[in-house]
């Protein structure tokens, strides 16, 4: 396997991506979003489309620049760090993903779109309050050479904006993907007003009929399709969950040099020291789990699961405890809308959340080491 | 075409092959068991009993071709390999279960200090003993009024022209009883600066005035012991680096310290799982809450073992660790106690005797987070200097 050492190449993308990122998409950018009622951003992902973000998993052959899961990381990371709000993980990562497993002239037209910035999509997983990918309820039906969708998908992240939709139905025969305008006839839409002030819609499928091309991979073959995608959407948003635990905690070290009590700086308190000497500690391992998965997703994808859950699991802790820690070492001014800590603190819990939280991953991994 | 790339790997592939040769002829098949842990150390010196003639002769071939300490100099008893043979060397042996040939403080500590701040007489009389086995080292550093204020060292060596008078106590020597040789902080100015008075000092522990006595611990029989120093003359020559900066010696070597201990495969269980190692015990994991907790632990285990490897990658590409060795030490340390505590969890009342049970492991581990620098230390530091909090 490849060294767990960032690449001259991963090193230059993530300085590339914070010098963009922290000029045009700082965490400033959120809070404007936030305070004109908006949840995407349509004209920041425009302008990561042109640097080639859109179509980091997309082949060449697309229009993509290929350059790998490890170099999604380096993105997604850069992403935390600034709290930037994109269809980036949805549509970049995970639905690239599954396009990229289908040799037909239909994905290589998408992937061209996604590549190039015109076309972006959400996936419609969860169905109840915890993912759960396989337990699946949403029928799909046969009915002449087409299906009809019925049932309900929550949580789905970017479900709002998305142009398209990837759904995971029950099937005649088994699990089915289905691939369809986010406007399609009978699919509701009911935006979420989440904490973290993202892009988020219960989607309600009501007879919603998509021709038979709609299907991906053909019937019974939709989680094996999926699996892929999942795990690397897993992946880059332990990677993202990582970079946003490395800016709060940055944060946090800034106050503690600089705030005084008692006449002194707080950061000479060693209750204080020890607290966060531990939390780089916490987050240097987990930076270790998420090359690690990076490396295997770039060069033996098949037995990646592993390590993809030990990331997630290990980034969704991480970044709750160091912005849980963040505020408390601010005290007050941490509890301020004006101060940025509680922006991290909302994504940290969505991201928490989002593909499996701690105790999904958790599981994963017991089944895997034999417990 | 051929570039220098390809040429150099197939200079190592050459070099695995001889070195499957070499060890397919001269590794006794007793000595091929796999076995590691303290029953199978050699650990060498002159009163070393070997097990048995097998592993005698594994060391004599090994030291004979410097495969005690490889990445060594030749001139010093090494067998001048690089990182990438090294690391071909260690793969090939453990391909064929073969045992350390040789494990000593003398090559995990005293060495690496020697090549580093020794002066060319040093490192040819005291390496090549070293690396052939036949002297044995301790170390010693902390005393009872020296353990975390590792700096604090009294024991005095009161300058007498060409030698040292050496007086005090030494605490925490493991093994003094059986090593020939000692390395040691002395304080060598009491009037300077403390960190500016020590020097790092060799001294023969047959020397008149050493005497040791061996500690018992809350897990039973140890190798550590206190080491007494009344009236020993020691020889100035004896002094390693420049007298009265012996603490840069001293924080070189702890650093390699703390990357073995954190590093001890010995005690991270071998890369077994937890939760194979727990299902073994006679009710399984059926407690939802240990096995939470064992699932955690779990976790925490597999993103360490990324990290020494990444570590490992990034040491190879030349970025030295530094004071990030104080992370590896607190964190592999304080896991190892929580899966200890799992697995007496796990075990019930059946680990509670004394004879065939984790017991003894279990409280053992909790001198891993004492012994070469306490996790408060190691947060000190990591606070101090890397994350440069006010001191």
């Amino acid at each position: 396997m490849a060294k767990l050492i960032k690449t001259e190449e991963e090193i230059l993308l993530s300085e590339a991506a914070n010098g963009f990122l922290s000029q045009s998409a700082p965490v400033s950018r959120l809070r404007e979003m936030r305070d004109r009622g908006a949840t995407s951003d349509p004209v920041l992902w425009q302008e990561m489309a042109a640097a080639g973000w859109a179509g980091v998993l997309i082949p060449e052959a697309c229009e993509g620049a290929d350059m790998g899961h490890a170099a999604a990381h380096v993105l997604a990371r850069e992403m935390g760090r600034n709290l930037t709000v994109s269809p980036f993980l949805s549509t970049a990562v995970m639905a690239a993903t599954v396009l990229r497993q289908l040799q037909d002239e239909a994905s290589a037209t998408k992937m061209k779109a996604i590549a190039a910035g015109g076309l972006t999509y959400a996936l419609a997983l969860d169905e109840t309050s915890k993912f759960d990918p396989e337990s699946v309820a949403l029928t799909a039906e046969k009915r002449g050479n087409g299906y009809v969708l019925n049932g309900t998908k929550r949580f789905v992240v970017d479900g709002g904006s998305a142009d398209r939709v990837l759904v995971l139905a029950q099937g005649p025969e088994g699990l089915c993907l289905f691939d369809l305008a986010n406007g399609a006839k009978g699919l509701q839409r009911d935006p979420l007003t989440l904490i973290d002030s993202r892009d988020a819609a219960d989607l309600i499928f009501e007879e919603v009929e998509v021709a038979g091309d709609a299907l991906l991979g053909g019937e019974g073959a939709g989680y094996d399709l999926l699996r892929p995608a999942l795990e690397a959407g897993q992946a880059a948003l332990a990677a993202e969950s990582t970079g946003l635990a490395e800016a709060a905690f940055a944060m946090t070290t800034d106050y503690l040099k600089e705030r005084k009590q008692f006449g002194i700086t707080i950061g000479s308190f060693q209750a204080l020291q020890h607290r966060a000497a531990h939390l780089w500690c916490e987050i240097e391992l987990t930076s270790s789990a998420i090359l690690n998965a990076g490396r295997l997703l770039d060069e033996d994808p098949k037995s990646a699961t592993l390590a993809v859950s030990v990331a997630k699991a290990r980034a969704t802790e991480t970044a709750q405890k160091v912005v849980q820690e963040g505020v408390q070492m601010h005290g007050g001014i941490g509890m301020t809308d004006e101060f940025d800590m509680g922006f991290y603190m909302k994504r940290a819990r969505v991201a928490a959340e989002w593909l499996g939280d701690y105790g999904y991953h958790a599981g994963v991994v017991a089944k895997m080491r034999g417990f | 075409m051929t570039t220098a790339t390809d040429d150099s790997q197939n200079a190592l592939t050459d070099f695995r092959a001889e070195i499957r040769i070499w060890l397919e002829a001269n590794c006794p098949p007793e000595m091929r068991d796999g076995a590691a842990g303290e029953a199978a150390i050699c650990w060498g010196g002159t009163s070393w009993e070997f097990t048995c003639e097998a592993q005698k002769t594994w060391l004599q071939r090994c030291a004979a071709r410097g495969f005690t300490v490889p990445t060594w100099p030749k001139a010093y008893g090494g067998a001048g390999l690089s990182r990438d043979e090294d690391k071909i060397l260690k793969q090939e042996m453990q391909a064929i279960g073969a045992r350390s040939p040789l494990d000593s403080f003398g090559i995990w500590m005293l060495g690496p200090a020697l090549l580093k701040f020794g002066s060319e007489e040093q490192k040819q009389h005291f390496l090549p003993p070293i690396a052939r086995g036949e002297i044995r080292w301790c170390q010693g550093y902390s005393e009872p009024g020296a353990g975390s204020d590792l700096a604090g060292v009294q024991t005095h060596a009161a300058d007498q022209g060409d030698t040292w008078l050496v007086n005090g106590q030494k605490i925490w020597t493991s093994y003094a009883d059986k090593a020939d040789w000692i390395f040691a902080l002395l304080r060598t100015d009491r009037e300077a600066k403390k960190h500016l008075g020590i020097s790092f000092v060799l001294m023969d522990m047959r020397s008149k005035g050493i005497t040791t006595r061996p500690i018992q611990l809350i897990s039973g029989a140890s190798p550590f012991c206190e080491t007494f120093f009344e009236d020993v003359e020691v020889p100035k020559t004896q002094v390693v680096g420049t007298i009265n900066r012996g603490w840069d010696v001293a924080k070189y070597l702890l650093t390699h310290e703390r990357e073995m201990i954190s590093n001890g495969g010995n005690v991270m269980g071998a890369g077994r799982p937890l939760g194979a190692v727990l299902s073994e015990s006679e009710t399984g994991l059926s407690d939802p809450i240990l096995r939470g907790d064992a699932m955690r632990a779990e976790i925490d285990t597999l993103a360490m073992e990324m990290t020494l490897e990444r570590y490992k990658d990034q040491a190879e590409g030349g970025q030295g660790l530094g004071d990030a060795s104080a992370m590896l030490k607190y964190m592999g340390t304080e896991l190892n106690k929580r899966r200890l505590e799992l697995v007496m969890a796990a075990e019930g009342s059946a680990a509670l005797p004394w004879e065939d049970t984790p017991a003894s492991s279990w409280l053992r581990t909790k001198a891993n987070s004492i012994e070469g620098g306490t996790s408060e230390v190691m947060l000190s530091i990591i606070s101090r200097r890397i994350l440069n909090l006010p001191g």
